[in-house]
């Protein structure tokens, strides 16, 4: 997360809360269907200058799809594509400013690390002694200089990559796509680029919109992030909020581990709601505007670690609080996960930070314990 | 349990061998034979070779031959190329059955039926016979086994290569000449000496199509081992299996050599 804090610029980078800002790339009520199904459902989406975007969401559900009508492999079947304010329809890719990092690298095998990084270059016609000076710099940039001569079969998973993203970073596009860059890598060698995505695509200020279905990595990566299902745009938010204030239960559930437990309104009001838990067998209470009426149906999620655990009732009558038994604990090294069984029969998970290096744990399999949350720990949702 | 070649394994690959070889052997020694008579050995000699040299007929027999093989390998390996092109890129289009079975069609076709039905076109279109008819005719037959090798090799093409050259701004023209063409050359090579020499001993097709002035070599060989077989005749048979034995094994070396350097290559990559 270091290079994300790292100053006051990229603190204040929300174009899309400024009513003004005007998208670069922009999705206006696209649809594609391949034969009967359609893969990409009237879906609309903004993404600014500069901004490092994420495509999330489950196999099949079209982010490759999206991308691709935004590099020109596929055209919608209704709606619009513009970048820049120009529409793109009907512009083959070799025209667009953007290039794109394929998901298997598609590096040209016949060509060497050079020719490969060289070859957009000489498409525009680039007199000889710039495109040798711009490969130079993009070797150095991804620290391959030593195997420009190599052919793509002769270089490891993690160097092809790099070769794969120099090779879309030399024209210095306008857009740069990114389809599961990262998908070949071990987890370390993954951790260690993505912060060199983030590093590189806040020196170039170029704009990123990167597609993958790991969450861990959308979160780490991007300014904002898409969740999808099924050809639609479920939410669309920063990570934290998608994190903390998801805006349904299956963003709920797609991003990180979550207790969801079903009830009914019994009061809505500024600033406060009151849930009638099914799940916990005692009413919630939240701190949060919620935009139903009292009777329906609703959720309340809430995240492992925002419930406390303990062997005696909580002291603060404002917090919500239910009794259990430790039914399963999970050790997973940094935290640990307690499953406690309600009176309702009913799992809620807690997660604990190991804070000591003692095995013994002060609190262990079949104790009695309270869980505990604060109002503003967890939230409702209606769908 | 160790399982060597049995001796039913021994003796059957031994007959199959003497079966397709030893003619071709007994050829060749007797195109060396002093004698006129074909079936006397009378010593080494390469007279024949000499007398046939200076055979115009025969060497100008030769050269049309070739002259039809090298523009038939030619022009079928770019109409096949594209061919299998279409068949393997544009997946499903309206009448696809039809077009790759009109495509492969000449591969089971008896040669006597090609030839008769091309000869009843250039007639019924008054079409001089001549070397031209021999090779449009030898394109129609070579151009589907180009297809077939080219389209083997564009199967196992990664079709992420060529919009990836789209992507970086090459034409979809500069995308076939410096992506796909070089990656699917084996095959293209491959499909252009198939051609060759099936366009250089064809007999049956050539016949029927040739015209006043055309004629190739197996048709000089046919007609006058009719009158009798010379030690000439056997002479040329020797040159035609050196040239094709050469030319296949120079292509096999080639793949051979390709293969064994990109292991290589795989091998350093592994070991950083
Ligand atoms: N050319 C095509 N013809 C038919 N169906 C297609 C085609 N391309 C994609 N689809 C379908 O569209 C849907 C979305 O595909 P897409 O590749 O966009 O998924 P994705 O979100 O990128 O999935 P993954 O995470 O597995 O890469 C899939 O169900 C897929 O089968
Ligand atoms: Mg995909």
């Amino acid at each position: 997360m270091a290079a994300k804090a790292i100053g006051p610029v990229r603190r204040s980078f929300a174009p899309w809360n400024d009513p003004n800002a005007k998208p670069f790339i922009e999705f206006r009520n696209v649809t594609k269907t391949f034969g009967d199904f359609t893969a990409v459902d009237d879906l609309s989406l903004g993404i600014y200058e500069r901004e490092f975007f994420a495509l999330l969401g489950p196999s099949g559900c079209g982010k490759t799809t999206l991308m691709r009508m935004v590099a020109g492999f596929e055209e919608p079947t209704r709606g619009h594509v513009l970048l820049d304010g120009q529409d793109l329809v009907g512009i083959p890719p070799y025209r667009r400013p953007t290039n794109m990092m394929f998901q298997s690298y598609a590096l040209f095998p016949h060509m060497s690390v050079w020719e490969n990084i060289a070859f957009g270059l000489k498409q525009d016609g680039m007199p000889k002694a710039d495109i040798v000076a711009r490969v130079d710099e993009m070797l150095t940039l991804v620290k391959l200089e030593q195997f420009a001569k190599r052919k793509p079969h002769q270089l490891s998973g993690g160097q092809r990559q790099r070769v794969a993203l120099a090779r879309s970073l030399a024209k210095k596009p306008k857009v740069l796509l990114l389809d599961e860059p990262l998908g070949a890598l071990d987890k370390k060698l993954r951790e260690e680029t993505q912060f060199e995505l983030t590093d590189l695509q806040m020196r170039l200020g170029m704009t990123f919109l990167i597609v993958t279905h790991d969450q861990e990595e959308a979160m780490t990566v991007a300014d904002r992030i898409a969740v999808m299902d099924r050809g639609k745009i479920i939410q669309i938010a920063t990570p934290a909020e998608i994190y903390e204030q998801p805006n349904s239960r299956y963003v709920a559930d797609f991003i990180g581990d979550i207790n969801l437990l079903e009830g009914r309104l019994s009061s809505v009001g500024a600033g406060g709601a009151k849930l009638e838990c099914v799940g916990t067998g005692a009413t919630v209470d939240v701190a949060q505007d919620v935009s139903a009426r009292v009777g329906d149906q609703a959720w309340f999620a809430i995240r492992p670690e925002k419930v406390t655990i303990s062997l005696t009732p909580p002291a603060d009558p404002n917090v919500n609080a239910v009794s259990g038994e430790v039914w399963d604990i999970g050790y997973l090294g940094d935290v640990s996960i307690y499953h406690v069984r309600l009176a309702t029969g009913a799992t809620v998970k807690s997660t604990i930070t190991n804070t000591t290096r003692l095995v013994e744990r002060p609190i262990t399999w079949e104790d009695k314990v309270w869980l505990s949350w604060t109002r503003d720990g967890g939230v409702v949702l209606t769908r | 349990m160790r399982r060597g070649p049995s001796w039913f394994n021994v003796t059957s690959i031994t007959l199959g061998f003497a079966f397709l070889y030893i003619p071709i052997i007994i050829l060749v020694i007797y195109s060396f034979n002093e004698s006129k008579l074909v079936t006397v050995w009378a010593g080494f000699s390469t007279k024949w070779y000499v007398s046939m040299l200076s055979n115009q007929s025969l060497l100008d027999a030769a050269w049309v031959t070739v002259r039809i093989a090298l523009l038939t390998a030619t022009l079928a390996t770019i109409l096949g190329t594209l061919a299998a092109l279409t068949l393997v890129r544009y997946g499903r289009f309206h009448g696809r059955t039809l077009f790759s079975g009109m495509v492969y069609a000449p591969l089971v076709m008896p040669d006597v039926i090609t030839g008769l039905s091309l000869l009843l076109l250039f007639v019924a279109i008054g079409f001089d016979r001549g070397f031209w008819t021999v090779v449009i005719a030898h394109v129609t037959f070579t151009m589907c086994f180009v297809t077939v090798v080219v389209q083997s090799r564009l199967v196992t093409f990664d079709m992420s290569l060529e919009e990836a050259a789209l992507d970086l701004g090459a034409t979809p023209a500069k995308t076939f000449f410096a992506v796909t063409l070089p990656l699917i050359l084996p095959g293209v090579v491959a499909g252009w000496m198939l051609a060759f020499t099936l366009s250089l001993d064809d007999l049956v097709i050539a016949s029927f199509t040739t015209g006043p002035g055309a004629t190739t070599l197996p048709m000089k060989i046919y007609s006058q081992v009719r009158l009798g077989v010379t030690p000439e005749i056997n002479a040329v048979c020797t040159v035609l299996i050196a040239i094709v034995t050469t030319g296949v094994l120079i292509a096999s070396i080639v793949t051979k050599r390709r293969e064994v350097e990109r292991q290589r290559a795989e091998r350093l990559a592994i070991q950083g």
